[in-house]
């Protein structure tokens, strides 16, 4: 038993020692550029938004907004999933790639049906951020609650 | 009279004949190394249809008709069909074969099936069960992606050892009708497993059952790896295709000069983005049937040992931390 995991662990090795990946450097500065292009893109209409005189907070909500509904419709146009494929995680991490993970399911599952098809199916990818999110959100409160009743906070 | 060769291989008395076959594919396949070779392409992904399965069985329908038109023959005709995809259930096979009518047996050996299915039809004709036999499968990038990774629209970056799901299909007419192909032998492949978990890496997670099955081959039937014109394994890819040349060298032999793979040759890797190659059903069998196949007829290769190789992944299994199981089956076809 005990060899045939070590056997396991060796093919393992060997395989990993054999297997090309992603170079790190032009990887990483193409996910920069990406990341850095949609961040650009936001700034401007934020900066719009604050221009015409909206408040600070409401040009943040259209801000993300607008990104998301580019993103979507990017999707939509096989647009978004090319970006991505070239700029990685500049795509991904960004709010535009979280809706893209929405956007996606919707789109693949209309055929099974608007409950079971999109419905069921539509957080498949981005289920675990939003489960997780809250959870983490809801955990820091916690701690800031309990901080505020010992008084260190 | 015995046709039992070795250990797990089958060598025919009398050996049926691959009497025609039809290929069917998508538009990024008609846009690959062997674009102009394939019986039929469709620019449309979806043939015409609503959903990917729907298409994917509508390719095995066509693939059948046009290995049923080559050979002038009727469904009637056909004894039994042996036919799987990589979907659950197989039901691309159950929408694409229903109207031909012919009793069939369902198979699933991921994309080794096209093997399996050609080795059974070999079988049963040897056997005398029938006069003709029909082998197909098939395999659609929208509805394998679907099913084993993420759909389609998703935003990722793919990883080099992945492989690119092949859109076709690909039918092969077995019998006793005359024609320059015969199959003379069959290995049948074990599951090998050497424990990899990487599903993204499905090279390395067949190579080892490719190597299994080639070397079992060769002791089988007291052959050296020169008496054949080519040893063609199915999916490989690039990766899978190093890891085998050395795993076949542990044991002693070399196939390096005569290997080829179905998967590195259906795609232009530089230019179609395809990171380790072609994989799927249909990348076997497309390639089976629009290459390697009229190379046997004229003679140019006189025999070769056909590999198809099969990662059997269960996306439950691997969810649950198992590893990607493989297995291989060898087709021995002659030139005659």
């Amino acid at each position: 038993m005990e060899d045939k995991q070590k056997k396991q662990e060796a093919y393992e090795k060997y395989v990993k020692e054999k297997t090309p990946v992603h170079k790190l450097v032009p990887n990483m500065a193409k996910a920069f550029v990406t990341g850095g292009v949609i961040c650009v893109i936001g700034q401007v209409i934020l900066n719009y938004c604050e221009k015409i005189g909206l408040d600070k907070d409401t040009s943040g909500g259209w801000t993300s907004l607008i990104l998301v509904l580019l993103s979507v419709i990017l999707t939509g146009l096989n647009i978004y999933p090319q970006i991505a494929n070239w700029g990685g995680a500049g795509a991904l991490v960004p709010i535009t790639g979280f809706a893209n993970s929405v956007a996606a399911p919707a789109i693949e599952y209309k055929k099974e049906g608007q409950v079971f098809g999109i419905g069921c199916k539509i957080f498949t990818i981005a289920g675990p951020v939003i489960l997780y999110g809250i959870f983490t959100s809801w955990l820091l409160g916690l701690i800031y609650w309990i901080g505020m009743c010992i008084g260190i906070v | 009279m015995n046709h039992t060769k070795g250990a797990q291989s089958i060598g025919f008395a009398e050996s049926p004949f691959l009497v025609s076959s039809g290929s069917v594919v998508g538009k990024k396949e008609s846009e690959g190394p062997l674009g102009k070779k394939f019986d039929m392409i469709s620019k449309d992904d979806l043939f015409g249809e609503e959903t990917w399965e729907a298409a994917e069985g509508v390719m095995q329908k066509k693939a059948c008709g046009l290995a049923l038109n080559k050979a002038s023959m009727q469904p009637e005709q056909v004894r039994f069909l042996f036919g799987g995809d990589l979907l659950r259930q197989g039901i691309a096979t159950s929408m694409g074969v229903e109207a031909l009518q012919i009793p069939m047996f369902g198979l699933f050996g991921a994309c080794s099936t096209s093997g399996e299915a050609l080795a059974l039809a070999a079988m049963s004709v040897a056997a005398g069960y029938g006069d003709y036999m029909l082998a197909v499968t098939s395999s659609h990038f929208g509805s394998a992606e679907k099913e084993f990774r993420f759909p389609l629209g998703y935003a990722n970056q793919r990883p080099l050892s992945a492989t690119w799901t092949v859109t076709g299909s690909g039918a092969f007419l077995v019998g006793k009708k005359k024609s320059h192909v015969r199959i003379s032998g069959v290995t049948i492949g074990k599951i090998v497993d050497y424990g990899l978990k990487d599903s993204q890496n499905m090279g390395a997670c067949m190579a080892p059952a490719a190597c299994d099955t080639i070397v079992q081959n060769l002791e089988d039937f007291g052959r050296q790896e020169s008496d054949y014109d080519r040893i063609i394994t199915g999916d490989l890819g690039y990766v899978g295709q190093s890891i085998l040349f050395d795993l076949i060298r542990k044991k002693g032999r070399d196939i390096k000069d005569n290997h080829m793979d179905c998967g590195m040759v259906i795609f232009d890797q530089k230019t179609q983005n395809t990171n380790a190659g072609g994989s799927g059903c249909g990348c076997a069998a497309t390639t089976l049937s629009a290459y390697i196949l009229p190379k046997l007829e004229s003679g140019e290769w006189k025999r070769i040992l056909f590999v198809p190789t099969g990662a059997l992944m269960s996306t439950v299994s691997f969810n649950e931390g198992e590893s990607v199981p493989g297995i291989a089956h060898g087709i021995v076809l002659e030139h005659c």
